[in-house]
């Protein structure tokens, strides 16, 4: 018998760069504010730079709306809502839907691209998910619009007005998606602004928009920064008023609506608890906590930030949790390799460096993976804490980063109790493969959101928001829609 | 105690449950890898390292057995850059006739036993079929596990089968197919996993390439993850072969990712992973002449066997 | 009842009735000791009823906050039982119910009138809670291999200022719609609307409603709603009448906790709608994949 004479060593193989190309579009040098149907400057004239976060360069110049540009914009958007829109029937409005969804269809590799480029998402995620999803919650909202009267049964349905929008940065188009399709479906108009650090997919979506011969004024956009979002949450000439972001900035905005009748919804910040048993598929888990905190670079208000793992399967869990991170490619958003890309920005890349270091000085342990990451621009390696109590900042506030806080629990009634000590209710997660057990915690789980044995997880026919300070209202599935109805 | 039980209350069974879901989500996004270039070339040319060149024909003949060895021994006249397959994979009556085609060559020679491929018959015949195989020269034999017992829950028995062919394998390899075709579930792939390991098995197997689905990508990775925890557990390495229905270059490499990925760079070696295949390797050459020449290419140019 | 709550024929005196508010199943006197006096609209000296403070109002919280879970867990089909026994003990008692509204003014016929509306809205109410759930949740259809659904959940403690027009009416439609889905409440009655709220409080606390799910405060609205609108451990803020200056402040302390705030409109239209269920119910959806 001969013995083998295979080589036995490990092939050091592995992955070359797949970069996607970004040659079959051209970015404009300049983008002006989308007012009434034609993009025009800010009145003041003033411009910012939008740059990519993976290289530091900038890749065009987007106007800065000022009061003037928001009054003009509202001023639009009440105009197509008096002449036109609110005018219309639902099924014609649908159509027009319709279009957008097709168009963002057409155009989606474009739009993935400079996603990826103005956010920094890996491409992977901005072609599979972002930009496909975006088109997904246009063509439902489409077929609400001549429908309205079966969402509300013994109720007549009417839209609320203009709406002013205003949306993150993290998923950028998508989010202009979730704002704008239901509030168009509905028959509302709307005055959006997207992040100041994401404005680009909002601007195409702007020439969409016209590509889809979408009446004036029926969606305005108009880009700045903090101060042009408040100078529209301030306008009295909205009767609604939307906001994705920070519970801060979701306060302080109920607070200045607080003497005027103007609605509002809020989709706020998340600290959602991801709660793995001992019973659990525990590999499926572990690809679940790695979805859950290292998507999009853990810019999610819903990501699972906290993970509890119940004692006995604690070790287990951690150390495939390392194992299966080493293998997350950190850089290039555009390589069609990378797991996790470029930090939004240079503020919340040093946002989440100082939770790094609070977590350390607050006496838990710090992992990170030994990926290498580019010179320029902004990085965060997957990381996470262990030796970490309820009571540390790296578990209590939300971080918007890749990082997770690693607690054990031992039984059932600890593990919500530990999931449920927050004034956030996003979100949350459940492993198990016992059925009663898991109605059992996702019904315990304080949360607008729970996945059970999966994680992140998002459809435009399933609501999505929040309990406590994560915000109120739904966006999605029919109970989406109430936000942008009026009932009587 | 019947030996069967003896074997039983050596296994650690634990439940380890498999979400069907999560593993089709985590081989999509595996297969989302976007493999170019250098790393392709680099990567066909590991995985043609890692064939089982196979042929398991009622019609299969001497000639045809000396064709295939020669096909892996040279996979492509006019490429000296190719490596040669790690094995053939043949009928035990044809492992003589193999053996000398490839003498000289470090190319392993493996024989199916056990009654290949349903596995009904008694333990005696299958003992006496090892051995045999093993005796004309195999250095690995492939033997099926009883599915009849096994989905009847007498693990006992399946463990004390593959214990006592292990035995009779002497210091061939034995590689272990649970014909996860026939086992239903992705649990069951699992436990069959866990089953085979823990009796001795060298190497897991998917399937015999006579029941569809065979290796498919969700199976390999739910088999891969059993080799990690048991790796996880006991040191042990254990090999890897997935056999049946892997289409082309594409699936190949799909299933080298799933390995670096899943179990590390360590198992990317024809001693931990192999690739049951016999129309294969063809689609493999012609990629990789495509990236030599930049040219699509032909099935009429590259030789069947 | 004669002036003096002397009997004529008998010469009796009467037993007056001391009005507490319910809290955790308990009637108390405000623990500031403070009361009131209450004044029917002729100018006719009423009696007394607690001046709730602050600290009463947060002890009604604790007692809310305590009985919250049990009755967010309490079946639906026993919800409705429950609250179909209130209505059934409000029944029995109706025409004591219907004295306090006509000694606070209302006509023989007007008081009885909305004695029997706010029995007859309880009983509708009662019959929502093993439905409401059927009409606004649902199951959605994702494009992915999961189940997802969406259910109602109660908020927990709600806080709810009753207006006075119609000092009963206005409080069960206000109570009703909030409990059915298991929150807990704390209201506030104002005014001469106080001694109906303290008469209601002794029907609900012979019924089978759990201590704690209904409790029942009166005081001063510019003294309590304040307290009610900061709150950190109330999760909604349900008010009837009050002017926009109130409303403002309101609106501006709920933002604290972002407790959810809802604006009750007066009037019998309204009374009856089961959309109001939903201002204090949370959406939740979850997910779960569908596999082998």
């Amino acid at each position: 018998m001969t013995e083998s004479k295979i080589s036995s060593k490990g092939s050091d193989w592995g992955y070359a760069p797949a970069p996607e190309s970004a040659d079959h579009f051209k970015l404009k040098e300049q983008y002006g504010l989308f007012l009434g149907g034609k993009f025009v400057p800010a009145g003041s004239g003033k411009r910012f730079a939008t740059i990519n976060p993976a290289n530091e360069k900038t890749l065009a110049q987007v106007a800065d709306a000022g009061e003037k540009d928001v009054d003009r914009a509202v001023k639009a958007a009440r105009l197509a809502y008096d002449k036109v829109w609110r005018k219309m029937s639902g099924r014609e409005r649908g159509k027009y839907l319709y279009r957008i969804a097709r168009i963002i269809q057409e155009r989606a590799r474009e739009l993935a691209v400079v996603e990826s480029m103005d956010g920094g998402k890996p491409i992977r995620e901005s072609r599979d998910v972002d930009i496909p999803l975006a088109a997904a919650h246009f063509f439902y909202h489409a077929g609400w619009a001549d429908k309205l009267g079966y969402a509300f049964p013994g109720k007549s349905v009417g839209p609320i007005g203009v709406a002013g929008q205003i949306i993150p940065w993290n998923f950028p188009l998508l989010m202009v998606a979730w704002k704008v399709a239901p509030a168009l479906a509905c028959g509302n108009t709307v005055v959006l602004k997207p992040a100041e650090t994401t404005p680009l997919t909002a601007l195409l979506f702007s020439e969409i928009c016209q590509e889809a011969g979408l009446p004036d004024g029926v969606f305005n956009c108009i880009t700045g920064a903090g101060s042009t979002g408040a100078a529209l949450v301030r306008h009295p000439g909205l009767d609604k008023v939307a906001f994705t972001g920070s519970t801060d900035v979701g306060k302080a905005i109920q607070k200045s609506l607080a003497g005027k009748a103007t609605k509002l919804t809020l989709e706020l910040g998340g600290k959602a608890a991801n709660i793995i048993f001992e019973d659990a598929a525990i590999d499926q888990a572990v690809e679940g906590i790695i979805n859950g905190i290292f998507f999009n670079q853990g810019h999610v208000c819903c990501a699972g930030s906290r993970l509890l793992v119940q004692e006995s399967v604690e070790e287990e869990v951690v150390e495939k949790l390392k194992a299966r991170m080493e293998h997350l490619i950190v850089g290039d958003p555009l390589d069609k390799n990378t797991d996790i890309g470029a930090i939004n920005s240079k503020a919340q890349c040093e946002r989440i460096q100082d939770y790094l270091k609070v977590g350390q000085e607050e006496g838990a342990e710090l992992f990170q993976t030994k990926c290498a990451v580019p010179d320029k621009g902004y990085w965060i390696r997957p990381s996470f804490f262990t030796k970490v109590a309820q009571s540390h900042r790296i578990v209590q506030e939300e971080i918007f980063g890749p990082v997770l806080a690693i607690q054990s629990f031992r039984t059932l009634n600890e593990a919500l109790e530990k999931a449920n000590n927050t004034p956030y209710g996003l979100s949350g997660g459940v492993w198990t493969d016992k059925g009663a057990k898991i109605f059992k915690v996702t019904r315990g789980i304080k949360a607008g959101v729970i996945w059970a044995n999966t994680f992140n997880k998002f459809d435009p026919a399933s609501p999505f928001g929040g309990y406590k300070e994560s915000g109120y209202g739904r966006e999605g599935g029919r109970h989406g829609l109430r936000p942008y109805v009026e009932l009587s | 105690m019947s030996p069967s039980t003896v074997t039983l209350n050596k296994l650690n069974l634990q439940a380890h449950p498999v979400d069907e879901v999560g593993i089709r989500e985590r081989v999509a996004r595996l297969a989302t890898r976007s493999i170019k270039k250098a790393s392709k070339v680099e990567g066909l040319k590991l995985a043609l390292s890692m064939v089982d060149l196979t042929t398991l024909e009622g019609a299969d003949t001497p000639g045809k057995v000396r064709q295939l060895c020669t096909k892996a021994i040279h996979l492509h006249s006019g490429r000296k850059d190719l490596p040669m397959v790690a094995a053939v994979c043949v009928y035990p009556t044809m492992v003589r006739i193999a053996r000398k085609a490839l003498e000289g060559t470090p190319i392993q020679v493996a024989a199916v036993a056990t009654a290949f491929p349903s596995g009904m018959n008694p333990l005696a015949v299958k003992l006496e079929d090892t051995r045999y195989a093993v005796a004309e020269g195999a250095h690995e034999i492939d033997m099926v596990i009883s599915r009849g017992d096994f989905l009847r829950g007498d693990y006992g028995r399946v463990a004390d089968e593959i214990v006592q062919v292990k035995e009779a394998c002497g210091k061939a390899h034995l590689k272990v197919i649970l014909e996860t075709g026939e086992l239903g579930t992705l649990d069951r792939v699992r436990l069959a996993s866990d089953i085979a390991m823990q009796s001795g098995a060298d190497f897991i197997k998917t399937s015999t390439g006579k029941i569809q689905p065979a290796a498919t990508p969700e199976v390999v990775l739910v088999m891969l993850l059993a080799i990690s925890d048991f790796y996880r557990k006991t040191g042990k390495k254990i090999g890897m072969k997935p056999a049946g229905g892997i289409a082309n270059a594409k699936a190949a490499l799909n299933l080298l990712i799933m390995v670096r990925e899943v179990l590390g760079p360590a198992w990317l070696t024809p001693s931990l992973f192999r690739i049951g295949a016999s129309k294969l390797p063809n689609d493999m050459l012609m990629q990789l002449e495509k990236e030599r020449t930049g040219v699509y290419q032909g099935p009429d140019y590259y030789s069947n066997d | 009842m004669s002036k003096n709550g002397l009997n004529g024929k008998s010469g009796r005196l009467d037993v007056r009735k001391t009005y507490k508010m319910l809290i955790g199943g308990a009637f108390v006197r405000s623990e500031s000791g403070r009361a009131l006096d209450v004044e029917a609209p002729g100018g006719k000296w009423l009696g007394h009823v607690c001046r709730a403070s602050r600290k009463d109002f947060r002890n009604a919280v604790v007692a809310a906050r305590k009985a919250a879970a049990g009755w967010a867990s309490t079946t639906a089909y026993l919800k409705g039982q429950i609250l179909y026994r209130a209505a059934e003990m409000m029944e029995g008692r109706s025409s004591s119910l219907c004295e306090v509204l006509q000694s606070v003014g209302h006509s023989s016929a007007a008081a009885k009138s909305e004695v029997s509306q706010s029995i007859d809205l309880l009983v509708y109410y009662a019959g929502w809670a093993d439905k409401y759930l059927q009409i606004f949740g649902s199951v959605n259809p994702v494009s992915s291999p999961y189940f997802n659904f969406s259910v109602t959940e109660p908020m927990g403690v709600v806080a709810y200022v009753a207006g006075e027009k119609r000092p009963l009416l206005d409080l069960v439609s206000g109570i009703a719609p909030i409990v059915v889905s298991g929150n807990s409440v704390i209201t506030l009655s104002t005014g001469r609307s106080a001694v109906a709220a303290m008469e209601l409080g002794e029907v609900l606390a012979t019924s089978d409603i759990p201590h704690g799910v209904i409790n029942l405060l009166c005081g001063l609205r510019e003294e309590l709603v304040g307290q009610m609108s900061s709150h950190m451990d109330v999760n909604a803020l349900v008010v009837q009448g009050g002017d926009e200056k109130e409303h403002a402040a309101s609106r501006e302390a709920c933002a604290l906790n972002l407790k959810r705030y809802f604006l009750k409109s007066q009037g019998s239209n309204c009374d009856e709608d089961p959309y109001r269920i939903m201002d204090t119910v949370e959406i939740k959806t979850t997910w779960h994949p569908v596999g082998g």
